[in-house]
């Protein structure tokens, strides 16, 4: 009896609470969030489109200069990289790949391998994998660099040289990661296909190397190049234009150089899952 | 020959209203701070400069010199009134091509190098920039400037293994590099022992007069400094900024005649000591 009514009296509270409403502390740190959200959103959007702009316009007569920074970026966002690169496709054949080639051959799903194989590597672990790997060794960096170089008045001695900035200093960390982080992406989804069979093959898989690869190339279609060399120049864009803003955007005090990278990490991080998200849309619309 | 011993003053330009052109002219200008342009660092400014004058404003620390200076090269736009500087209304905005700026050159404080450059490539980035010169060119070209400010020896060296006498030096070596008409200068003799800052003032009374081995044509020079004293006999015109006003004070005898208590303040200080023989002779053009 008494419990029943202890039961009553619990269900009528939770109603009460679940009709109260949202204290307003609360809904003062939502509303908050979601304002702060969208300032940054917009901060970040008039940076990419100046830095566009800037790209556009100067990008047709580069100087020698620039090509030259260009391609130090090139190798700082790709060509250094690509022993960690290596390493990390090597884990991902091993871990990922191989594993799920033993358990479909186990389970007579050997016909899904190439399916499986595109939707996981290609079109999803291998971009986002890379684009991740490229923010923790480059786009960390680059927002210490950029903070730095603000907080130690560079930007103003460019300005007094007629430099522009952004010319000099975003566009080429824009161009490097775009290229490093499309081709890093190949090497590593390469790389992962390679050793995912070697795995498979130490476990004696019974897959023949003609059948694992015709399987593969016959789940790839143009569009997945496309998209692949699209959504990984992408990230690498997104990544330089958040990092690279976090940097530079506002007078930085050195102090504020480590929260501001932070930031900068979380919010690609962010950035590039919503863009991700998008190209789910296209792959699952066609 | 020592010049800070014998100091000359830079080619006076006459006194009367046709005298040489303006360089630098603010009507009715506020500027603000660098780091927060709602700052106000003065108001209502009414200044001209023109060719071939060598000014000093003094103030005292924290006073916004630097930021006058920022906003002389037209890093930050006027808060209210009209800024000209070689008849261009200032800032220039946009995508400008070089030609499109005036002929301004900044040295900053603590010179402002980049760090990641050596000295050499430090003073070849702006031809490279805007020349589009090669690696190889823009050196060849920067040579004669390295060479005349006695950084030669360190020009492979980065910024930060430099003393800070050194890198001030470097900030000036690239500010001439792009050939400027008007040299603006925070604080050069900050910081500097007796033999740098008699170099500093017998090099920049030289650039006043073109006399250098760089041939360069009679520089107008703006400097702030912390006090009138160390240019009181290679300056010709000064000027006060401090506690929220800038004054124009006018000629030697003017900073001589101010009954400003702040003016009296900044005039009090030391004389300046003298370059070394050996030292002169890098820059200083014969004839």
């Amino acid at each position: 009896m008494d419990r029943t009514e202890a039961s009553t009296v619990d269900v009528s509270r939770t109603s009460i609470l679940l009709r109260a409403p949202v204290p307003r502390s609360y809904a003062n740190y939502i509303a908050r969030k979601i304002f702060l959200f969208l300032v940054t959103l917009q901060e970040l959007g008039a940076f990419a489109l100046i830095t566009l702009g800037v790209c556009v316009r100067k990008l047709r007569r580069p100087a020698p200069l620039i090509r030259e920074l260009m391609g130090q970026q090139i190798a700082r966002s790709g060509v250094r990289l690509l022993p960690m690169f290596v390493f990390v496709a090597v884990a991902l054949g091993f871990l990922v790949i191989g594993q799920t080639v033993a358990v479909l051959a186990r389970v007579g799903a050997i016909q899904w391998l190439g399916s499986i194989m595109v939707v996981a590597v290609v079109r999803e672990l291998g971009p986002l994998l890379a684009a991740l790997l490229v923010l923790a060794r480059v786009g960390t960096a680059n927002v210490v660099e950029l903070g730095t170089v603000r907080a130690l008045g560079e930007i103003e001695a460019l300005e007094a040289l007629r430099i522009d900035p952004v010319h000099y200093l975003v566009v080429p960390r824009v161009v490097g990661m775009a290229v490093g982080t499309f081709a890093l992406t190949v090497y590593l989804i390469l790389g992962a296909v390679l050793s995912g069979y070697l795995w498979a093959f130490l476990q004696d898989v019974p897959i023949q190397p003609g059948d694992y690869f015709s399987q593969l190339a016959g789940a790839l279609t143009y569009l997945d190049f496309a998209l692949l060399a699209l959504k990984t120049a992408a990230f690498g864009f997104i990544i330089a234009i958040v990092t690279c803003y976090h940097g530079l955007a506002r007078p930085l005090p050195l102090e504020d150089v480590s929260n501001a990278t932070v930031r900068a990490v979380a919010q690609s991080i962010v950035a590039c899952v919503l863009v991700d998200a998008l190209f789910i849309l296209v792959y699952l619309n066609t | 020959m020592n010049p800070s011993a014998t100091p000359n003053a830079p080619a006076s330009p006459t006194a009367n209203a046709s005298g040489p052109a303006p360089v630098l002219e603010m009507r009715g200008v506020s500027f603000g701070a660098m780091r927060d342009q709602t700052q106000v660092i003065a108001s209502d400014v009414n200044w001209t400069v023109r060719a071939g004058e060598f000014w000093v404003v003094a103030g005292p620390q924290r006073s916004g010199k630097s930021d006058l200076l920022l906003f002389a090269a037209g890093l930050m736009p006027p808060l209210r009134g009209r800024y000209c500087c070689f008849c261009v209304e200032m800032p220039v905005t946009g995508d400008a091509p070089l030609n499109a700026f005036p002929p301004v050159g900044l040295v900053f404080d603590g010179g402002q190098l980049f760090n990641h450059l050596t000295v050499a490539d430090n003073l070849a980035l702006p031809l490279r920039y805007h020349e589009r010169l090669s690696a190889e060119a823009a050196r060849q070209r920067v040579a004669p400037v390295l060479e005349a400010t006695g950084l030669a020896p360190m020009a492979e060296r980065l910024p930060q293994t430099l003393g800070r006498s050194w890198q001030k030096r470097a900030g000036l070596a690239r500010a001439l590099v792009l050939r400027p008409q008007l040299l603006l200068l925070d604080n050069p003799l900050g910081g500097l022992n007796a033999r740098h800052r008699g170099w500093w003032l017998g090099f920049l009374g030289a650039l006043g007069r073109g006399r250098t081995t760089l041939e360069l044509p009679p520089m107008t020079l703006v400097v702030t400094d912390d006090a009138f004293a160390p240019w009181v006999r290679v300056a010709t015109h000064f000027a006060l900024l401090g506690e929220g006003r800038f004054v124009v004070i006018g000629d030697r005898a003017a900073l001589e005649a101010s009954a400003d208590p702040l003016v009296r303040e900044l005039r009090a200080h030391e004389l300046p000591t003298g370059a070394t023989g050996s030292e002169t002779s890098l820059w200083e053009r014969s004839g």
